[in-house]
C-alpha cells in the first residue's frame, strides 16, 4: 500500500490514542477496595501472595501456606526476624589485593575506611544482600528491603565509603516493617544518605539544598497534585538541616552547631506556615525533628507511601476508583497508626482488591524478581556459606545480571530509584526492551543448559530434583499442568501444553513413555536411559515454559 | 494492542478531539494535520542523534561569559575557571568554553560544526530532576503533563500505525534506538514506545513465537501483549540491526580508548557504524551521567579546569567529536545531526562544597556538517551581587530548538511541527540556509541599561534598537517572569520603559530584550 493511501484508510477510521491513555482500559480496574478477602483459598491465591511477597515461590512453600488460612499466611510473612543477618565479609582477596586489615574470610564492617578496597567491599555488599535473598526466609522482609532500598535510593558509587553503604542497607531491613516516621528521622542522619545527597555539607555559609528537596519530593511528600510544598519551603528545609556531619572515625553522624543557620526558618501555607525558630548549640538538631512533625502532619505523607507499596506490591496503574478504595483507606490506617508499616501491608495483602482477579498477573518480574525468583523457584543449589569465595562469587554474579537487566542493586539509577515505578506511562514494561527480554531468556536457557561455572562450581537447575517435588509428576498432563501453576502467573495459550506434551513424549503421542521413563528413573536413579530420556525432555519443556512471555509476569 | 481495541470501539468515525490526562491532544480524523501528513511526498533521510546529559549541567562553567567574569567570579570563586585559561569562541571573543572541551571547540572554531545556543529552558522553571526531565522529554510546559514524548509523536506522524505493518519496505529498520539498556521517555509515543534499546548490536535472541493478543481486556493481558510485542520486534529488526553493524568498521581513531570509560564515546561509536551500515533509523539517543554537581564539581588542587565537571565534558567533547569524524570517514556526515541537553542548568552562587545547586537554563549545543556554525544569544548579565537562590534566566524556549530540527532538519511544516510540539513557537537559525523566519525583522538592541539602579519602587529601562519586533521581559530570581514590558513592532530609536515593581519582592530582577532570534540581557536590584 502507499503511504498516501495509508494515511487515507487511517483518517476514516480515526487512529486516535486510547483517551484513558496506557493505563487499565474501561471495565479493567477492580472496583474492590480493603474488605478482608473471605473467597476461595487455592493455589491460585496462594501463589498470587506468595509471588509478590518473596522472590520466586517454591512448591515447599505453596504446599505450606496453602495449609494456613488466608489471613494467618498473611501474618505468617509479616512475622519477620528482628535479628540482623551476619555482615559482608572479605572474600575479596586475589593475587595482587591482599586487605592488609581484615584476614580472608572475616567482616570488614569492623575495619576502619579503606580507599584501596572500597570498591571491593562494596561488591562484597552487593554480593552479601544477594545471598540473603536467594537464601531469604518464607517472610515478605527481603522484598520490602528492596522497596525501602528503591524508596531511599542511593548510590554505593557515589556514598563511596563502603561502611555507609553496609549501614544504609542495615537500616533498611531494620525498619523494614517498622515506623516510618523513626525510619525518615534515623535516614535523614544516616551517613550514608548524608554523603548521597550533600547532607554534610550543607552548611549556614552555604546551604545545599540536595537532601531538603528530595527529603520532599520523593521521601515523604511526592509530587502527587496534592502537594503542594514550595520552592521556598525546599530552601527552607535545608536550612533547618545545616550542621549535619559525618565522624568517620566513629562511622556515625553529629551535629556540627557551629555550622548550623540558627536564623528562623519559614514555611508556606502548605505547611500552614509553620515557622521553625531558630536554635543554638546542640539544639539546632531539634529543628530537625520539629520539621519532620511539620511534614508527617500532612495526610499526603500516608498517601504517598501507599500509592507507592500499591505499585509495589499490587499494580502501577492508580486510577481515581483505586485511589478512592484503596490508597485513600489504606493512608488512614498508616495514620491511625502512627505511621506503622506493618498494619498497612497487613490489611492490602489481606484485601479483596489484592486478591482480585484483575490485581494477579500484571506485575512484570523486575530483573531482580527475575533473577533471584528463578533460582529460588528452582531451588538452584549454592556453595556452602563456608566456602565464603565461591559464595561472594556466585551471588556477585546474579547481582551483575541483575545489574545488565538494569536493576543494580545497591547503585539505582538516581535518587528516585528505578523508573519502573514512577515513570508513566509505561512504569514495569520499562524493565522489558529488546535489549533486557533477549538477556531474560539467555539466562533462562543457559541456566536450564550450561550452568554458570565457576571456581568449580556450577550454578544450574537441576531438572529431575525440581521435578520430583512436583505433585503427580508421572502423569504428562498433570506434571504440566502443576508445573505451569507454580511457574507462570496465568493461563497460557492453548497452542502450549500440546508443545509442552510433545516434549515430555519425545513427540510420541502414549502418555505412559513419559510416565514409564519417570517411574524407572524414580526407582532406580542409577538407571542411565532413564535418566537421561527424562532429564533431555524436561529441559526441552522446562526451558519452553522459561521463553514464554507469561513467564515475565507475576 | 490497545490502539485497536479503541478504533473497534469508535469506528467508523470519530473526529471528537481526545484529552489525555486533561491535556487536549491531537485529533486525526480528517484534521488538517493529517491531510498535510498524507501530502507529503516522503521522509527524507536524515538522522538525529539525541545526547542526554543527566543531572542538570552547569551552563555557567560550560558556555563562560567572559564579559561578566568579575561579577561571576564573586559569585563562585571557588569554582571559577581561571580566565587566562578559557578559550575563546572564534568570532565570539566575549565567550568561552570549558578548557576540557577541547574537541567541541574545534568543531566550531575550525570545522564549522557547532552551533551553540545560550540560556535554553522555559517558563516557570522546574527545579526537580524528575519533573524537569519529564518536561524536556515530553516537550510540555512547566503546568502540563504529557503521557507521551516529542520524538515519539513526532514518529507517530511520520510512521502512523506503528508497531502495526511494521517493518515495512519504506521503514525495515527500528525507527529510533537508544543505545544502553533503556528506552528512553522521549520515544514514548501516544500510545506505544517508538524506540528499541540495544547494548550489543551482535547479540540478540530467538524468540518462542506468539500472537499479540489485539485486544486486552485485564491489565494482565495487556502487559501480556506488551512483553510479546517487544519479542516480536526485536526479532524482527534483529538481522537488520546486526548486518548494519557487521557491515562498515569505525573509521575515526579519536574516540576514547577502553580504558578512558567514556561510555558516550562508546555508545556514539555503534551509532556511527549502524547509520553507515546503512540502517534507515531516524532517531538515535545516547545519555552520560552525573551532572549533578552539587559537590566537588572541580578538584580542591590542581586547578578548577580540572575536576568532576571537567572530565563530564571531556568524554562529552571527546565523544561528539570523535563521532562527527567517524561520520565523515564513513561518508554520513551530511545526514547526521545532533543535540545536547540536560533537565536544567544550576545555580549562579556555587556552594562550599565546590559545587552547585538547581538551577533554571543553560547553554544546547547542536553538532553536524550541516548547522549554521554560530552562537545564538547573548552572555547571561550577572549581577555584583548574586543571590545565592539566584539563576540564569532562559533566553531561549527548549521547544524552540525542537521545531527548528522538526522543521530545518527533518522538513516538517510549521504547522506540522506545530501538531508535534502542540505549541506553535518560533524557530531559530541552527542549520546552515535556514532563515530565521523573524530574522530579517529583527531589531538590533545596541543599548541596555536601566536607571535608577538599585531602585525602591520602579526603574526606568532604556534600549536603544534599529527597529523591529520587540520582546522585554523581566524574570525574578528563580527564573520566573514577572512581567513582558514590551511586545510590539519598534521603530528605529532610543526607548525608555518603565518599569513599576511596587509589588514585587526585593532582590535581582533579570531582563532578557528579545527579537527574533536575537537577545540581550540585563539585571537591576530592587532594594
Amino acid at each position: 500500500m502507499e503511504r498516501r493511501d495509508f494515511f487515507k484508510q487511517l483518517s476514516s477510521t480515526a487512529l486516535a490514542p486510547s483517551p484513558t491513555g496506557k493505563g487499565r482500559g474501561q471495565g479493567e480496574t477492580p472496583t474492590t477496595g480493603l474488605n478482608q478477602y473471605i473467597g476461595t483459598w487455592g493455589n491460585v491465591q496462594v501463589l498470587h501472595l506468595l509471588r509478590r511477597t518473596l522472590f520466586g515461590v517454591k512448591q515447599s512453600e505453596l504446599n505450606s501456606f496453602k495449609a494456613m488460612s488466608m489471613s494467618n499466611a498473611v501474618d505468617a510473612l509479616l512475622n519477620v526476624s528482628a535479628t540482623q543477618p551476619p555482615p559482608p565479609v572479605n572474600a575479596y582477596n586475589n593475587g595482587t589485593a591482599i586487605d592488609p586489615d581484615v584476614p580472608a574470610g572475616q567482616t570488614w564492617i569492623n575495619a576502619t575506611i579503606s580507599p584501596n578496597f572500597s570498591f571491593q567491599r562494596r561488591r562484597s555488599v552487593k554480593g552479601w544482600w544477594t545471598g540473603l535473598m536467594v537464601n531469604q526466609e518464607s517472610t515478605i522482609l527481603e522484598k520490602m528491603v528492596l522497596f525501602w532500598h528503591n524508596h531511599f535510593a542511593t548510590e554505593g558509587d557515589t556514598i563511596q565509603v563502603e561502611h555507609y553503604m553496609y549501614k544504609n542497607n542495615v537500616l533498611c531491613r531494620q525498619y523494614a516493617l517498622g515506623n516510618f516516621k523513626t525510619f525518615v528521622k534515623e535516614m535523614t542522619v544516616d551517613p550514608g544518605m548524608l554523603r548521597y545527597l550533600n547532607g554534610y555539607l550543607n552548611t549556614k555559609s552555604a546551604p545545599d539544598e540536595n537532601y531538603g528537596r528530595e527529603l520532599q519530593e520523593l521521601f515523604t511528600m511526592g509530587k502527587g497534585k496534592d502537594s503542594k510544598y514550595t520552592e521556598d519551603d525546599v530552601k527552607a528545609a535545608a536550612k533547618v538541616l545545616t550542621g549535619w556531619r559525618i565522624d568517620n572515625t566513629k562511622l556515625q553522624p553529629y551535629f556540627d552547631s557551629n555550622k548550623h543557620d540558627t536564623a528562623n526558618k519559614q514555611f508556606s501555607s502548605f505547611y500552614n506556615n509553620t515557622l521553625i525558630t531558630g536554635k543554638t548549640g546542640t539544639a539546632g538538631a531539634n529543628e530537625t525533628d520539629e520539621m519532620l512533625t511539620m511534614i508527617f502532619q500532612q495526610n499526603e505523607v500516608a498517601k504517598y507511601i501507599c500509592r507507592k507499596l500499591y505499585r509495589w506490591f499490587v499494580y502501577y496503574d492508580i486510577d481515581a476508583t483505586v485511589e478512592t478504595n484503596v490508597i485513600e483507606p489504606l493512608a488512614v490506617i498508616f495514620r491511625n497508626n502512627n505511621y506503622e508499616i506493618k498494619p498497612v501491608l497487613a490489611a492490602l495483602l489481606k484485601s479483596e482488591h489484592f486478591y482480585d482477579s484483575l490485581s494477579m498477573a500484571c506485575h512484570i518480574k523486575s530483573p531482580i524478581d527475575f533473577v533471584i525468583g528463578f533460582c529460588r523457584q528452582f531451588e538452584v543449589a549454592f556453595p556452602l556459606q563456608t566456602d565464603y569465595i565461591n559464595s561472594y562469587n556466585h551471588w556477585g554474579y546474579l547481582q551483575s545480571l541483575g545489574a545488565v537487566m538494569q536493576q543494580d542493586t545497591g547503585d539505582p539509577p538516581n535518587v528516585a530509584g528505578w523508573p519502573a515505578y514512577y515513570q508513566a506511562p509505561q512504569y514495569y514494561e520499562i524493565w522489558i526492551n529488546s535489549d533486557t527480554l533477549p538477556k531474560r531468556m539467555g539466562l533462562a536457557t543457559v541456566m536450564v543448559y550450561s550452568g554458570y561455572n565457576r571456581g568449580g562450581f556450577k550454578l544450574i537447575v537441576d531438572v529431575l530434583a525440581f521435578t520430583a517435588k512436583i505433585p503427580n509428576a508421572s502423569d504428562p498432563n498433570k506434571l504440566i499442568d502443576n508445573m505451569l501453576e507454580l511457574l507462570v502467573p496465568r493461563t497460557v495459550d492453548s497452542a502450549v501444553k500440546p508443545i509442552l506434551k510433545a516434549a515430555l513424549l519425545n513427540n510420541q503421542t502414549q502418555d505412559y513413555y513419559w510416565t514409564d521413563a519417570w517411574n524407572a528413573y524414580l526407582a532406580n536413579n542409577n538407571d542411565t536411559v532413564n535418566k537421561n530420556y527424562c532429564t533431555n525432555q524436561l529441559k526441552l519443556a522446562i526451558s519452553y515454559i522459561l521463553n514464554l512471555a507469561e513467564f515475565q509476569l507475576n | 494492542m490497545k490502539r485497536r481495541s479503541f478504533i473497534k470501539r469508535t469506528a467508523p468515525v470519530a473526529l471528537l478531539p481526545v484529552f489525555i490526562n486533561g491535556l487536549s491532544f491531537r485529533s486525526y480524523g480528517n484534521s488538517p494535520l493529517l491531510q498535510l501528513l498524507a501530502a507529503k511526498a516522503s521522509i527524507n533521510n536524515k538522522v538525529l542523534v539525541l545526547v542526554q546529559l543527566n543531572g542538570g549541567n552547569d551552563g555557567l562553567n560550560t558556555l563562560i561569559p567572559l564579559d561578566q567574569y568579575t561579577n561571576l567570579s564573586n559569585a563562585r570563586a571557588n569554582i571559577m575557571i581561571t580566565e587566562s585559561k578559557v578559550p575563546k569562541l572564534k568570532g565570539f571573543d566575549k565567550t568561552g568554553l570549558h578548557p576540557a572541551m577541547t574537541g567541541m571547540l574545534n568543531l566550531f572554531n575550525n570545522e564549522s560544526s557547532l552551533n551553540i545556543i545560550q540560556a535554553v529552558g522555559y517558563p516557570s522553571p522546574n527545579f526537580s530532576h524528575f519533573r524537569a526531565t519529564d518536561i524536556w522529554l515530553s516537550g510540555s510546559d512547566s503546568s502540563q503533563y504529557m503521557n507521551s514524548g516529542w520524538i515519539g509523536r513526532y514518529l507517530e506522524d511520520a510512521y502512523p500505525g506503528f508497531p502495526t505493518n511494521y517493518p515495512n519496505t519504506d521503514m525495515p529498520d527500528p525507527l529510533a534506538i537508544s543505545i544502553g539498556g533503556v528506552v528512553s521517555q522521549a520515544l514514548q509515543g501516544p500510545e506505544i514506545n517508538m524506540g528499541m534499546a540495544i547494548s550489543d548490536p551482535t547479540a540478540f535472541y530467538n524468540f518462542v513465537d506468539s500472537v499479540v493478543n489485539p485486544n486486552p481486556t485485564t491489565p494482565s493481558e495487556k502487559e501480556l501483549a506488551y512483553i510479546r510485542l517487544i519479542a516480536q520486534q526485536s526479532d524482527k529488526y534483529a538481522d537488520s540491526i546486526k548486518a548494519a553493524y557487521n557491515s562498515v568498521a569505525t573509521k575515526s581513531t579519536m574516540y576514547a580508548d577502553t580504558t578512558a570509560k567514556n561510555s558516550l564515546s562508546d555508545q556514539l561509536k555503534i551509532v556511527a557504524r549502524l547509520i553507515a551500515g546503512g540502517l534507515k533509523t531516524k532517531i538515535y539517543m545516547v545519555s552520560l551521567g552525573g551532572f549533578d554537581t552539587h559537590s566537588n564539581q572541580v578538584n580542591t588542587t590542581g586547578g578548577t579546569e580540572t575536576g568532576a565537571h571537567a572530565d563530564l565534558w571531556s568524554k562529552v567533547s571527546v565523544g561528539i567529536s570523535a563521532f562527527l569524524d567517524d561520520c565523515k570517514k564513513l561518508g554520513v556526515a551530511d545526514r547526521v545531526a545532533g543535540m545536547t541537553y540536560s533537565e536544567f542548568g544550576r545555580r549562579i552562587v556555587s556552594n562550599a562544597s565546590l559545587g552547585t545547586d538547581h538551577g533554571a537554563a543553560g547553554p544546547s549545543f547542536v553538532f553536524g556538517t550541516s548547522v549554521n556554525n554560530t552562537l545564538i544569544g547573548a552572555n547571561p548579565t550577572i549581577p555584583s551581587t548574586v543571590g545565592a537562590a539566584d539563576n540564569v534566566n532562559y533566553q531561549y524556549d527548549f521547544r524552540q530548538i525542537y521545531t527548528s530540527i522538526l522543521q530545518q532538519w527533518f522538513g516538517l511544516t510549521k504547522i506540522e511541527a506545530a501538531g508535534v510540539l502542540l505549541k506553535d513557537i518560533d524557530t531559530l537559525p541552527i542549520f546552515k540556509s535556514t532563515t530565521d523566519i523573524k530574522n530579517s525583522e529583527a531589531a538590533i538592541i545596541s543599548l541596555v541599561d536601566n536607571y535608577p539602579n538599585p531602585f525602591e519602587n520602579s526603574t526606568t529601562i532604556k534600549i536603544q534598537t534599529s527597529g523591529g519586533l520587540t520582546q522585554l521581559k523581566v524574570f525574578d530570581a528563580l527564573g520566573n517572569e514577572v512581567a513582558t514590558l514590551v511586545n510590539k513592532v519598534l521603530p528605529s530609536g532610543t526607548y525608555e520603559i518603565l518599569f513599576e515593581a511596587h509589588n514585587l519582592a526585593s532582590g535581582n530582577y533579570y531582563y532578557s530584550i528579545i527579537s527574533g532570534s536575537s537577545r540581550a540581557n540585563g539585571v537591576m536590584l530592587k532594594k
